[in-house]
């Protein structure tokens, strides 16, 4: 069914009674082409696109929970293209622009709204930091703005310019950036895939691969083992897990990143606001929630939820830059695990096992990339080939020296 | 999370930092032939497993010892504190 106006109109009129579930719940098929472990939203973008851009549909996606049941619908749903390193900048831009057309490819509603990001500076240092940043945001076809402090005190009047430890002097502004409905992508990609023919399988837990003389030739699963000639794995903080079951170690940690929503207020935060003295970030749900967050916890962890003194810490921060929000309320708080790898960036290779591919060590920041993400991985998966905006993302990076190092902290996950 | 510290007793897990796999405590051998793989995979790569997990955490805001706690991933479940000191001797360390 395509949704349209007149769909709404016409069921409007007739008691709502004509809306059909938007993916089928099919029984495992024996043997598919290629096989997509995780249905979050990277997983369901990496269907979709083998389906749509290469016109491979003989795909199911094997997810053991309910879709989109990890961080796709954990997260602050904020997308931005706001990095600075030559092996990271262009694959985000890229994801950029497929948010743009996102909602009218998918025929679906994602809720996405530009409504601009905001990193703020507080020093001169940061001022040169954000100067460079910009202009490599620009260099690959992003868009950058530096706003000064007048301009910055029209904007977001509510901000603590004047703090003596770190005032506000001014910030990198993406007009282009801004939040999406996360549930909704997840839905928006699994209604196109199914669409294609995509079977979606919930409720089917890898247990196992089928790994022979070097190649992988399926997988088992607790609804059955599944032969396939490709097998791609897309499962964010259980990385380590489900690479474990074909023998192979991971450069990276899973972590928990807690996040929070305030109780409802009438529109009061324009966009996505970063502070560049603590970790905070915050923006404002269509609802009127206030939704922020900061730090990962910092240990390894794959328990979904955090401790308090972090709570404290964001919440601190939060009133550092802007103490308004002390008046507001919690009304929520959950934690999702992330994959944490050593130099902060991502995943999008092939293995040293034939036919089977890997997607991961996205650590606090993968929502962002799930378009961008889904069509490289895609495009790998199908061709053989590195998509070139992803063709940095190596797993052998640590081996060969040419790290993505976009922070420079080093090989320790809880800096990044 | 509250860390029972071997010479402090009870500490709240924010007087810490925490760095990683109590793994990191054997370094490879810089002079074996394949130290160069070994360095790698010391550095780079990790179990990260879902349950007990031995890991190093460091009493900065304390005594600044470094201690090895076996905690579950699971469930933040703290099983063991020892000092790491006496693990690396005990491992063949020399300090």
């Amino acid at each position: 069914m395509r949704y349209s106006v007149f769909r709404i109109l016409e069921q409007g009129l007739t008691g709502n009674r004509g809306w059909k579930p938007v993916w089928r719940e099919p029984d495992p098929k024996p043997e598919y082409d290629i096989l997509v472990i995780g249905g979050g939203g990277h997983g369901l973008s990496t269907a979709y696109y083998l389906a749509t851009v290469h016109g491979q549909t003989n795909v199911a996606v094997l997810e053991k929970g309910w879709l989109g049941s990890g961080n796709v619908g954990r997260n602050t749903t904020i997308i931005r293209s706001n990095y600075l390193l030559p092996g990271n900048q262009p694959f985000y831009e890229f994801s950029m622009q497929l948010w743009e057309g996102l909602e009218q490819e998918l025929n679906f509603n994602a809720m996405i709204s530009q409504r601009g990001i905001i990193n703020l500076f507080h020093s001169d240092a940061q001022r040169d930091a954000a100067v460079r940043r910009g202009n490599a945001m620009v260099l690959s076809g992003a868009d950058a703005v530096i706003l000064d402090q007048d301009v910055l005190r029209k904007k977001c009047p509510f901000l603590d310019f004047d703090n003596a430890r770190f005032p506000v002097l001014g910030g990198l502004w993406q007009p282009r950036g801004g939040t999406a409905r996360h549930d909704a992508v997840a839905w928006g990609y699994a209604r196109g895939a199914d669409r294609r023919g995509v079977d979606i399988l919930q409720n089917c837990e890898v247990i196992g691969f089928d790994i022979r003389n070097g190649a992988c030739h399926g997988v088992a699963t607790t609804r059955g083992a599944i032969r396939a000639k490709k097998v791609a794995v897309c499962v964010a903080g259980s990385s380590g897990q489900v690479m474990e079951l074909a023998g192979l170690r991971l450069p990276i940690e899973s972590h928990v990143l807690q996040a929070f929503v305030s109780e409802g207020l009438k529109p009061v935060i324009p966009g996505v606001i970063t502070y560049g003295a603590g970790h905070f970030y915050i923006s404002q749900s269509d609802k009127g929630g206030l939704v922020f967050g900061g730090d990962i916890d910092g240990y390894n962890t794959y328990a979904q939820r955090g401790n308090l003194p972090v709570v404290e810490n964001v919440c601190e921060g939060g009133m550092a830059l802007m103490p308004m929000i002390g008046r507001a309320r919690l009304l929520r708080m959950w934690g999702g695990v992330v994959d944490m790898s050593m130099d902060g960036s991502a995943f999008i290779d092939r293995t040293l096992i034939d036919g089977l591919f890997f997607n991961g060590g996205w650590c606090y920041g993968g929502f962002k990339a799930t378009p961008a993400s889904g069509y490289c991985y895609a495009h790998l998966i199908a061709t053989g080939a590195s998509h070139p905006v992803a063709a940095e993302m190596r797993l052998d990076r640590f081996a060969s020296g040419a790290l993505v190092d976009e922070r420079g902290a080093g090989a320790q996950p809880n800096l990044h | 999370m509250i860390i029972p510290h071997p010479l402090l007793g009870p500490r709240d897990a924010s007087e810490f930092v925490y760095l990683g796999d109590a793994s990191l405590i054997d370094r490879p051998d810089p002079r074996a032939a394949d130290a160069l793989q070994q360095f790698h995979d010391y550095l780079y790569l990790r179990d990260n497993p879902a349950g007990e997990h031995r890991e190093l955490w460091f009493h900065e805001h304390g005594d600044r010892s470094w201690l090895v706690v076996t905690r579950n991933t699971l469930t933040h479940e703290i099983t063991a504190v020892e000092l790491a000191k006496k693990v690396a001797l005990e491992r063949g360390r020399d300090r």
